[in-house]
């Protein structure tokens, strides 16, 4: 019988919602990390399919580089209003004010490293014991070896040499006092799923994914984003071109695809055709093939 | 291709519609599983340029002559390095019909762990098999794993047929072997596809190197295995896992029972019980974020709302007066050891079933198998890593379980050492003394 069937999106929506009701089982403090991003705005919505009517049993958890696109922080302050639910902020500013981080060195200004500690401090404050994070199996060849349940020492730490098996449908959620759990209900989508689960359930992003007129440089091949945190460098010529984003990341640090794709149904066609992978477009990935491996290492997200 | 072109495949309702397939591929060493994962990728379209473009890097920075299609697969830095796969990683790739997810298994010795875990989710097991080499050892005993975690599907995968001059007789040769030694084996269907993966024969197009080979193509064949009947529809099973009370004004008497349906069909007016008061009542609602829908069936994740008011909290089993799991506190199960420390018979640990969490003691070891021969020893006192045996044990509060052969989801258990946390081991419930 064909009305028995649950086709590949509502699998793993299935699958996303009984992950996140059994960190809520299990944990007494998680929180959802949102960025503002797509992923964490899908996220958002399986909670809803989760909890619903109630309230979620965690607030939203939004690590600030201070470098926003404008448009991705309206975007979440609407988001968390109509939803009614707590959005609890670690500032990466007050972390570098504090002394508890340092921005990054290096020739392109990045806040990439220094959401580390602020993350970590954010945790230790508010004692969180689990933090959902957007991440899918598909962005990066390190993630693709990531349990769902990831398991971090007291020092945030992953060790990919000493995971735990993970079977069927079955969570081992045990910790000791001081150390957390990220869990990634995505793991199983890849960027296509995400785009066609927004298209599916007609939800709201923000608008820098769709094309809009920005000034942009060109800088080795990569069209940034100009703004007062990121001028121009001497001898770059700024100019108007038609971008869109595929990650809402650090501002700085996100670059732009030149795109008419200005509708769901165009992006989706884009990403269908893309060749260029999401993580591509962050430019700190680009240090070295192992760069993500070592920063997870050290507790990011 | 360009934009136009591929676009409409995936912008249509049949994109929407697709299944989810998870495969698992296992072969030895140098069978040729990452060179297969990597064309299956590269031929779907699967990787990105600069995905393509790091392998390459890697594949000149190693002196390989060609960009080595493995390469793409291969993961983390310490593999990377010995060159080898040491863990499960997992890969994503599309064709309009269906979302396969890949669940790449370790293929050397001391890797069982990595394979059982796997097994556990996938549908469709891919068993490499050197064309040169014919089934060995670790054919065996890969299969026997498949066969253990219940995946119903297997294909056998003859690779490297260029090295073999393409030759029927020796595909034959292999598919007899084969078949002579899985007829002990559960399966419900095996298939056998005569490939090279570096060349890409038989992988998404049939070759014309085998004009005597008259089945599909690989992708061909995984887009069409028939997966419906995979699923336990018969035996109504709603392990609550979490119940939702909103403790507003507006829905002050809710309570809807959240959890992942394992089994059969739960709707509106259903008349069902719960475990372990065994009261019965009916269906009022079943909800996704609050929504009713008409119908929940396997794997849907949903929450209902009852008639009456009883006590049910998580661990509890909601199902049908005429149709009941098991329940007891004492299981035979087939037991998959994953740690360095021997599982130890009369030591307490932890064990998770469904959302359901006890402990438990290991009674008595009937035997332990050899993976390679089948041979039971029971002679055996002690399962250490990466040994399965069948074991009794007693659970400290009474399980609601099926056998994990009629249903894997309330057939399937972890067990978790209280001092560390690890998870140490898995087992699979026996049905009525089998
Ligand atoms: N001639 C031939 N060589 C192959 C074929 N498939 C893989 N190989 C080679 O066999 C070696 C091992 O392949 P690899 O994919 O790394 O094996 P894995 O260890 O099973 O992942 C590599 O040198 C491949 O190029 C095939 O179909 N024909």
């Amino acid at each position: 019988m064909n009305s028995y069937r649950l086709n590949h999106l509502r699998a793993l929506e299935a699958e996303a919602i009984h992950i996140m009701r059994e960190v809520a089982a299990c944990f007494e403090r998680p929180a959802l990390m949102f960025s503002g991003g797509k992923d964490s705005i899908v996220m958002v919505r399986l909670a809803e399919k989760a909890f619903r009517p109630a309230k979620f049993p965690f607030p939203l958890l939004h690590v600030d580089t201070g470098h926003n696109f404008e448009e991705a922080i309206t975007f979440r302050d609407q988001l968390v209003e109509r939803l009614g639910e707590r959005l609890v902020v670690a500032s990466v500013q007050e972390a570098i004010d504090k002394g508890l981080a340092t921005e990054d060195a290096g020739p392109e200004i990045s806040r990439n490293r220094a959401q580390i500690p602020t993350l970590l401090n954010a945790i230790e404050e508010h004692r969180f014991d689990a933090l959902f994070g957007g991440a899918r199996r598909d962005e990066e060849k390190a993630r693709a070896k990531e349990r769902i349940f990831s398991f971090r020492d007291d020092f945030g730490q992953w060790d990919p040499k000493n995971q735990r098996p993970e079977l069927w449908n079955i969570y081992n959620a045990r910790i000791k006092p001081g150390e957390h759990i990220r869990v990634f209900p995505l793991s199983n989508w890849t960027e296509m799923d995400v785009w066609q689960y927004i298209k599916l359930e007609s939800i709201d992003i923000p608008s820098i994914y769709f094309s809009h007129e920005r000034d942009v440089v060109i800088r080795r091949g990569l069209v940034i984003p100009i703004s007062g945190f990121f001028p121009p460098k001497d001898g770059e010529d700024v100019v108007k071109k038609t971008v869109r984003f595929r990650t809402v990341g650090d501002l700085t640090t996100t670059a732009g695809v030149e795109s008419p794709a200005d509708t769901l149904d165009h992006i989706i066609a884009e990403v269908a055709a893309a060749r260029g992978s999401e993580r591509g477009a962050r430019m700190d990935d680009k240090k070295s093939e192992a760069a993500m491996e070592d920063r997870k290492k050290e507790g990011y997200f | 291709m360009t934009a136009e072109a591929k676009a409409p495949a995936f912008n249509s309702d049949a994109y929407l519609d697709m299944d989810l397939l998870r495969l698992l591929t296992c072969g030895s060493v140098d069978d040729g599983k990452s060179t297969l994962i990597g064309r299956l990728l590269y031929d779907t379209k699967s990787i990105f340029e600069d995905q393509l473009e790091a392998a390459t890097q890697a594949s000149i920075s190693r002196g390989d002559e060609n960009v080595n299609l493995a390469l793409i697969t291969d993961g983390l830095r310490a593999e990377r390095e010995q060159g080898i796969t040491i863990d499960v990683a997992y890969r994503y790739f599309a064709t309009p019909k269906r979302k396969f997810i890949i669940a790449d298994c370790p293929g050397h010795v001391q890797y069982t762990r990595n394979m059982v875990t796997g097994a556990s989710t996938c549908n469709v097991a891919l068993i490499l098999v050197d064309a040169r080499n014919g089934v060995i050892e670790q054919t065996k005993r890969h299969s026997f794993i498949a066969s253990l975690l219940g995946i119903p599907h297997v294909v056998v995968c003859v690779n490297k047929m260029d090295l073999v001059g393409y030759a029927e007789d020796r595909f034959e040769e292999i598919r007899k072997e084969y078949q002579a030694f899985a007829a002990r084996l559960e399966f419900r269907d095996v298939t056998f596809i005569p490939l090279s993966a570096l060349g890409g024969d038989n992988v998404v197009h049939r070759s014309e190197h085998t004009p005597w080979y008259q089945g599909a193509s690989l992708l061909h064949h995984l887009e069409n295995v028939y997966t419906a009947a995979d699923r336990d529809m018969i035996d109504a099973r709603l392990p609550v896992q979490w119940c939702i009370r909103p403790h507003s004004e507006e829905h002050h008497d809710y309570r809807g029972y959240a959890g992942q349906v394992a089994g059969g069909t739960f709707k509106k007016g259903d008349e069902v019980m719960h475990l372990p008061s065994g009261l019965t009542t009916r269906v009022a609602s079943v909800d996704v974020g609050g929504e009713p829908i008409s119908v929940a069936f396997p794997p849907m994740s949903v929450s209902v709302q009852l008639e009456d008011n009883l006590d049910i909290s998580r661990g509890d089993m909601i199902c049908r007066p005429g149709n009941q799991p098991a329940q007891g506190q004492d299981i035979e199960a087939m037991v998959v050891w994953m740690n360095q420390d021997a599982l130890s018979l009369g030591k307490k640990y932890a064990l998770k079933h469904t959302t359901r969490e006890v402990r438990c003691v290991f009674k008595e070891m009937k035997y332990r198998l050899d993976v390679n021969t089948l041979h039971r020893d029971e002679s055996a006192v002690a399962l250490g890593l990466n040994e399965i045996g069948r074991l009794s044990l007693r659970t400290t509060a009474p399980l609601f379980y099926d056998a994990y052969r009629r249903n894997a989801a309330t057939g399937a258990f972890i067990i978790v050492d209280e001092a560390t946390n690890n998870t140490v081991g898995v087992g699979m419930i026996l049905g009525e003394q089998a």
